[in-house]
């Protein structure tokens, strides 16, 4: 995008050039008539500056959460139910560093966050070939197809005790639940995505040649990245929630602690704080991975195709 | 190749006779859906010699579009034979179709890559090409960077990318057994480049493939509807009726090249061609 632009270099000179002397061959004006016309017709774009970026996009979520931790603390503030039952932030953010002092926050998250990631993993590598056939297969598609749409809308926690009966207290539980949760996103995404691209491009692929297996990389695939994305970062909140929801339930001394145990703890304590630092922790572990990697992949594409 | 289907025994790559013509079409029928409705294309018998420039003319719904894509072969015709000789044709079509996750250098490249030529050419022969059509600078920018007569000189070069026309100069055995060193030139189908563009670029973009043909050995079937343009590019015009499409009647255009869509000669047979067409649409009316 930096690199040079011919309608800006050299060639848009040449107009002038041959206008004023008259000497230029016809061809060398044609060239010049070419760049004059690419240089009138290029779109132009102007980079929003740093300061309106931070004006229109940072400004409005920080002075939303400032506000509701505000609201909070003075509902908190007013006692309208004891304190045990409703902190108020500041206590929250003391639990917070108690556990922080404690030195247990890192792995806790750690554990969580390693679960989810392997799990997402998982899915990711189950969800886009079975999404890859249920697009491109049409037997496949009217078989399994409205299934699988009916799959996304089954709360997975509903397959909790499932797992729990198939396998027991254990790490499978938890991945089940996850893959279970995640891998119909997954798949409706690239199935999605494979729909919305315009016919055209999958003509072109084919009379480039681009068929079968070369068809699919070459075009299907890039083709249905937007589409693929944006089931990816659906994947990912749903087996974040998928996982919370398991080990929640799923509580054992045999199993690393995470998040949800330690949610879970905070209720046998019946130590709000705890319980509402946990629930804190969970959103901004869930929400920070979505900010992190899925928001600006799927921005890096899209602009990257004008989109 | 999804084209084995539509072409006879005869095609043969490169094996191509120089006799042979670069596209023979005979007794085409296309009918779409169940057979007994009425056929989009009846009885179409045409050959197109190698190097030849021929504008398929026709009015909307004609079947322009689908006859060019059985001599592509991304359709089977329903009777009849389409046999094309030479390299795999290329196919250029009214919308740019150029892949937008790619930039302008890479789509030509992944046209070349599909035809087989190795890695260390594609840079340098999409380099060339996008030369040919004037965008040398283009390279590296995005499809929707580019203006849309940009756009549809990226796709032409895509399309001479495909069709082998750019490597006949440096390779002596086209990248996959087929390149341009047989007795035929590529073969370029265009569905409508121009249509979508404004009247100043579609000019331009007229002498722009008039130089490039001058330049390289190719054949040429340019569809249009476009009565002028077909007279300005073409050295024969074919006229097609609708429902179905058949040939009407067609024209050598024996004005020399480059010649301006303006110009008193364009404009005499222009009018001739456009009155036969106006008889053959109110022939529908009448029925
Ligand atoms: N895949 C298809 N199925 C059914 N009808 C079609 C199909 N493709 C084209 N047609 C019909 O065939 C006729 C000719 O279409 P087309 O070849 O696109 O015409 P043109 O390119 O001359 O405008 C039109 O009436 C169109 O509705
Ligand atoms: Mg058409």
């Amino acid at each position: 995008m930096a690199a040079a632009d011919p309608t800006e270099t050299g060639e848009t000179t040449g107009v002038t050039g041959t206008a004023v002397a008259g000497t230029a061959t016809p061809d060398h004006d044609d060239a010049g008539l070419e760049a004059g016309l690419d240089a009138l017709e290029t779109p132009r774009r102007e980079r929003p500056s740093l300061l309106t970026v931070a004006r229109t996009k940072v400004l409005p979520p920080v002075v939303a959460v400032v506000l509701v931790l505000l609201v909070w603390q003075l509902v908190a503030a007013a006692h309208i139910k004891p304190s045990y039952a409703l902190p108020g932030p500041i206590a929250v953010w003391h639990a917070f560093l108690h556990q922080w002092y404690l030195g247990t926050v890192g792995g806790i998250v750690g554990t969580s966050l390693g679960r989810g990631a392997l799990g997402f993993l998982l899915s990711v590598v189950l969800g886009t070939p079975l999404g890859l056939v249920v697009a491109r297969v049409r037997f496949v598609r009217t078989a399994i197809g409205p299934i699988l749409s009916g799959l996304q809308a089954l709360p997975s926690v509903a397959w909790v005790p499932a797992a729990i009966i198939w396998f027991g207290l254990s790490n499978a539980t938890i991945y089940a639940v996850i893959l279970l949760g995640a891998v119909p996103s997954i798949a409706n995404g690239l199935v999605a995505g494979v729909e919305q691209i315009p016919p055209i491009h999958l003509r072109a692929g084919r009379v480039l040649g681009a068929t079968g297996l070369r068809g699919i990389r070459h075009v299907l695939l890039p083709a249905a990245l937007p589409g693929y994305l944006a089931g990816l970062k659906q994947g990912w909140a749903f087996a974040w929630r998928s996982l919370m929801a398991a080990e929640l339930i799923t509580t054992s001394p045999d199993l690393g602690l995470g998040l949800g145990q330690f949610l879970d703890q905070g209720r046998e304590l019946s130590d709000m704080p705890m319980v509402l630092c946990a629930i804190v922790l969970i959103l901004v572990v869930g929400v920070g991975i979505e900010l992190l990697v899925f928001t600006p992949l799927t921005r890096r594409v899209l602009t990257s195709r004008g989109l | 190749m999804s084209q084995a289907t539509t072409l006879t025994a005869a095609t043969a790559g490169a094996a191509g006779d120089a006799a042979d013509p670069a596209v023979r079409l005979t007794g085409l029928t296309k009918t779409f859906g169940r057979p007994g409705t009425a056929p989009v294309i009846d009885g179409i018998d045409l050959t197109v010699d190698p190097g030849e420039f021929v504008c398929l003319l026709g009015a909307s719904g004609c079947g322009k579009s689908t006859l060019l894509n059985i001599i592509a072969g991304l359709e089977r015709p329903t009777t009849g034979t389409a046999e094309t000789h030479g390299p795999r044709p290329a196919l250029m079509f009214q919308e740019h179709a150029l892949f937008p996750w790619l930039t302008a250098g890479r789509n030509i490249e992944l046209a070349l890559r599909l035809r087989g030529v190795p890695k260390p050419r594609r840079a340098g022969i999409a380099a060339e090409l996008l030369d040919l059509v004037r965008l040398g600078g283009a390279q590296r920018k995005r499809v929707h960077e580019l203006s849309g007569g940009m756009r549809q000189r990226v796709a032409l070069a895509r399309a001479l990318a495909q069709s082998g026309a750019a490597d006949s100069a440096d390779s002596a055995d086209g990248a996959d057994g087929s390149g341009a060193t047989g007795a035929h030139p590529p073969l370029l189908l265009m569905d409508e480049p121009f249509a979508a563009l404004d009247a100043i670029t579609r000019d331009v973009l007229h002498d722009e493939l008039t130089r490039i043909r001058a330049a390289r050995p190719l054949t040429v079937v340019f569809v249009t509807h476009n009565v002028r343009e077909a007279v300005r590019l073409g050295e024969r015009v074919v006229l097609l009726t609708s429902r179905p499409g058949r040939i009407a009647r067609e024209w050598r255009v024996d004005l020399p090249q480059p010649r301006r869509i303006e110009s008193a000669g364009v404009a005499d047979l222009s009018l001739e061609i456009t009155d036969q067409l106006r008889e053959e649409i109110r022939r529908h009316g009448r029925r």
